[in-house]
């Protein structure tokens, strides 16, 4: 049968937001409520030798002020390498010395201005290969668990070695190696982040966050408070959130504070960041520096890839850390190379630290692959497009990191950029006017980071024809209230409108791994297949029971009302074979007859039906799945089938620089995108639209200004975010191989297009110059001074 | 210090008391519970606080409130119609997937309301150029100003009804 709801553009559903009536964490008081504020380090790096809150603590209004000298000293982070609130010293601008709590925010704030702290200047690094030196300022002088460390290189040897370099090497006809560097670029969400702590009496916690990982937010405060030796657990609600991008993956500092304060006052605290506190105290994308050397025969097939990564750390480890992890998924697996070497070095400096954004790791590796894969093409002759076909992924094949590709439409992306761009005409004139390329592959089912995939998922239907599902899953703006509905509705035999959903509660809600690596949309659709395939089974094997008797019983009715009205003659046993029946709009009808609108019954009479049928004898339909995906977590050696299937896509940019002022105008933009399957055209278009130019951004005017430690463009006027009036004109092609191993065909597609646009970028300014800038952004100062200096 | 203040928003005739320094927004969100507005910087850059005033879009995160004295204050929570139908505006960032997280979408939509009421029809650019004030994370605009493009159709359309009707 043709599917009903699921490939369609339709509408969103979320109408709270366009009314304003959604309330997102700003919006939502509790009574005796608190307001937090934090104060941080006047220092990038140094030791703390007093602190007086006595001024502080005497304001009327202000109920708490903490230190390290007042709270317990309880690790926290991936790596455990800080306290919430620190104490022995300060090793970044960022760090939370002290925290305030208090009945308004302006005594909160002005109780931050009567804490004095007094600093011993260390001496402070900022470069992360000047960190890496001996005899260099040593950001942490013992790990987590006390042992002494010797330098600043974090313990996470990140590796991946696969077939023979020295082989592929001496294979090389045409070799290229080159270091390219990116800056910190931050999610920017329009939504600050922001939370509220509150314990009942029986120390429980109840905790109003804005994280797209519920349940792993969840276990890390449940550490936090037996780490405090607080006996309860935590419930965590998640109302709106006002964007995401990797920004609310992991439980920030704030968030820890915020406990500790609700903790000393018995009254619910809210912890608001405004713009400066999210630019400057959350943790963004991380900088890399990346140098990669490849190689390729006479006949253009890459023959070996080298890449060796420095992160820059900053002072403490989140996310950022790992996502080394997914930086080997494209330097292994991007294009066929047989002989891979990589290598990542996470350095601790006294900058801020970083975690996850969009794409988790792959916008800085594939900005590296793919302006190499240009310089290797030049190298060798080739066109670009035609060097990138010649090695172009394939389906059915199995990577060197053994990632195992699916469905694999890489080659048609490229055609479409080709045709759409009218590629042959424009490349290689270097007359200020330019075509660039770059191709992506992501996880498009999931991502084993931890033991379990899963997610959870509960449907039920009542007795007014409704089926809610209970989900461990988030939105943060993706959609995902609208394509669930399409889905369950899909899978059960209702309608899109018939469907409720309830989510954000831990308490409720079955467990799940978080909306992260561009995963949700698949879980949740496999969950939905599973438990939406056990609620038609239950619906039909009820109705077998119900129909028969209802119908006759309606028949009969209408026989009494109306003296005209002849009881025809059908035979109501084949209402009692379940075989017999289907749902479709919340009606159950007789397979052999769909239209007799006699055999028809809605849902909602047959539940009811079923509910009322006296002592010990009702029933009701519910029906649960936990849904956890055949794929593998990455062995020692950094290998393994990360995701069950993989996405694919090219992005081909047209550009013109004026030559005069370094300016670069996007003309064309193709993003061809293999989704597997659309479920819903209209919102996939959203989220290539939404991270082609959050993409853009980062290569062409994004980037946090870090001098010495200290973010000195803390606002949106000095942090140059794209906006309406910059028209880059989006041409989204979406490829439909329909992936056998996703939900209804299809494969993620939250972070994809943020990974390649920045390279392509990139490329076509390359191509359009005729000299390469190998650091981001592209501001028009670089591109000036590069075709300034092109001569030299 | 304090002062009182009159004003309408969404039509209703209010009466507060306020500090002189407050901006609208405050006065808004904290004293008349209207939070759709939303405070995204307090600096007047990122537009989703944005409300109308006398029919123009300001940021009201840094219009001092004193301004608004015996002005017509309209916010996101006044759209809505008597009978609890969506404005052709909201209805339009649905259809069109003019919205994705949210926060951004009533200083979007009010900016739009402007627009679209000095201007029932107009360009892609006379759009851009109407929200180049209010940022968006998520969306890249595209669909935004498909939305407000769709918008601007149902309210002609709107329009069209009506004169006929008369």
């Amino acid at each position: 049968m043709a599917e009903q709801f699921v490939g369609k553009s339709h509408p969103r559903f979320d109408a709270e937001k366009v009314t304003g009536k959604a309330r997102f964490i700003n919006d939502i008081k509790a009574p005796r409520m608190l307001y937090g504020k934090i104060l941080y380090s006047k220092r990038p790096h140094a030791r703390i030798t007093h602190i007086d809150t006595s001024k502080a603590e005497r304001l009327q209004g202000v109920r708490a002020v903490l230190t390290g000298f007042n709270t317990p000293d309880v690790r926290v982070g991936f790596l455990g390498d800080q306290i919430a609130l620190k104490r022995d010293k300060v090793r970044q601008f960022r760090d939370e010395v002290a925290a305030v709590a208090a009945i308004n925010e302006e005594i909160a704030e002005e109780a931050l201005e009567l804490i004095r702290v007094e600093y011993e200047d260390l001496p402070a690094v900022f470069d992360p290969i000047e960190a890496m030196k001996e005899g260099a300022p040593l950001i942490h002088e013992v790990d987590a668990r006390g042992k002494p460390r010797r330098n600043n290189i974090l313990p996470l040897p990140w590796k991946l070695e696969a077939g023979d370099v020295q082989k592929g090497r001496s294979e090389s006809a045409f070799v290229v190696k080159d270091t390219f560097r990116t800056t910190w670029v931050h999610q920017v969400c329009m939504g600050t982040s922001g939370c509220i702590a509150e314990f009942d009496v029986n120390n429980n916690l109840q905790f109003i966050s804005v994280t797209n990982v519920p349940f792993g937010g969840k276990d890390r405060l449940d550490m936090f408070l037996r780490n405090l030796g607080i006996r309860g657990s935590t419930r965590i609600l998640t109302p709106y959130v006002g964007g995401s991008f990797g920004s609310k993956l992991d439980t920030d500092i704030y968030e820890f504070i915020a406990v500790l304060l609700a903790w000393k006052t018995k009254c619910p605290v809210k912890i608001l960041f405004d713009r400066l506190e999210e630019f400057t105290a959350s943790p963004p994308r991380q900088p890399i520096i990346g140098t990669v050397e490849q190689g390729c025969d006479k006949d253009g097939r890459l023959t070996f890839r080298v890449v060796e990564m420095i992160l820059d750390n900053g002072a403490y480890t989140s996310w950022g850390a790992t996502t080394p992890s997914v930086m080997m998924v494209p330097i292994s697996t991007l294009y066929r190379v047989p002989n891979i070497s990589f290598r990542a070095t996470c350095v601790y400096t006294n900058n801020i630290y970083a975690q996850a954004m969009r794409g988790y790791g792959n916008p800085q590796a594939t900005y590296v692959v793919e302006q190499s894969m240009d310089q290797l093409a030049v190298e060798a002759g080739i066109d670009p497009i035609e060097f990138r076909l010649i090695n172009a992924n394939e389906p059915n094949e199995t990577s060197p990191m053994g990632l195992k590709i699916t469905t694999c439409p890489m080659k048609e992306c490229l055609e479409e950029v080709k045709t759409r761009l009218d590629w042959k005409k424009k490349q290689g004139k270097h007359d200020g006017h330019g075509v660039g390329v770059a191709c992506f592959l992501h996880v498009g089912g999931g991502a084993r980071v931890y033991r379990s995939d899963a997610q959870g998922l509960i449907l039920k239907v009542d007795d007014e024809g409704k089926v809610t599902a209970i989900t461990g899953g988030t939105d943060q703006g993706q959609g995902s209230e609208t394509i669930i509905r399409q889905m369950v509705a899909e899978a059960t035999g209702f309608r899109p409108q018939d469907v409720n959903i309830f989510q954000g509660d831990t308490e409720i809600c079955p467990w799940d791994v978080g909306t992260h690596a561009s995963r949700h949309a698949f879980m949740v659709g496999h969950a939905i297949l599973m438990a939406g395939a056990q609620v038609r089974a239950k619906l039909l094997a009820m109705a077998s029971t119900w129909m028969g008797q209802l119908i006759s019983r309606n028949l009969q009715k209408k026989a009494r009302q109306d003296p005209d009205f002849k009881i025809p003659d059908v035979d109501l046993s084949l209402l009692s074979n379940p075989e017999n029946l289907d749902i479709s709009n919340g009606q159950i009808f007789l397979k052999s007859d769909p239209d007799n609108k006699l055999l028809r019954l809605p849902v909602a009479q047959i539940v009811r039906s079923a509910h009322m049928v006296g002592t010990g004898r009702g029933e009701m339909i519910v029906a649960e799945a936990f849904y956890d995906p055949p794929n593998e977590m990455l062995n020692a050696e950094g290998k393994g089938n990360l995701s069950c299937c993989y996405t694919f896509g090219a992005h081909g940019v047209e550009v013109q620089v004026d030559q005069e002022t370094g300016q670069v105008t996007i003309l064309n933009y193709v993003a061809a995108h293999d989704v597997g399957r659309a479920i819903n055209p209209m919102l996939v278009k959203g989220q290539i639209y939404g991270a082609t130019i959050m993409g853009a951004g980062y290569g062409l005017t994004e980037e946090m200004q870090v001098n010495a430690g200290r973010v000195m463009n803390p606002n949106l006027l000095d942090y140059k975010l794209l906006t309406a009036k910059d028209k880059i004109p989006i041409d989204p092609v979406i490829v439909e191989p329909i992936e056998p191993s996703g939900p209804f065909g299809l494969k993620g597609i939250g972070e994809p297009a943020c990974v390649p646009a920045a390279p392509a970028i990139a490329n076509a300014v390359a191509d359009a110059i005729g000299v390469r800038i190998k650091d981001l952004p592209l501001s028009p100062e670089k591109v000036l001074a590069a075709i300034k200096g092109k001569g030299r | 210090m304090r002062r009182t203040i009159r004003f309408t928003v969404n039509g209703d005739p209010v009466e507060v008391e306020v500090q002189p320094h407050w901006p609208l927004l405050r006065v808004l969100r904290d004293e008349l519970e209207l939070t759709g507005a939303k405070m995204g910087c307090g600096e007047g850059e990122c537009g989703a606080c944005t409300v109308l005033v006398d029919g123009k879009p300001i940021n009201s995160c840094i219009y001092p409130v004193l301004e608004a004295e015996g002005k017509q204050v309209l916010t996101i929570e006044g759209l809505v119609s008597s009978e609890n139908e969506l404005h052709p505006i909201q209805q339009a960032f649905l259809d069109k997937a003019g919205v994705q997280c949210g926060f951004c979408t009533p200083g979007m939509i009010m900016s739009a309301k402007a627009l679209l009421d000095m201007n029932p029809n107009p360009t892609e650019d006379e759009v851009r150029h109407a929200l180049a004030g209010n940022f968006c994370r998520c969306t890249g605009y595209v669909q935004i100003v498909e939305s407000v493009r769709h918008a601007a159709e149902l309210l002609l359309k709107n329009a069209k009804q009506t004169g006929a009707g008369e």
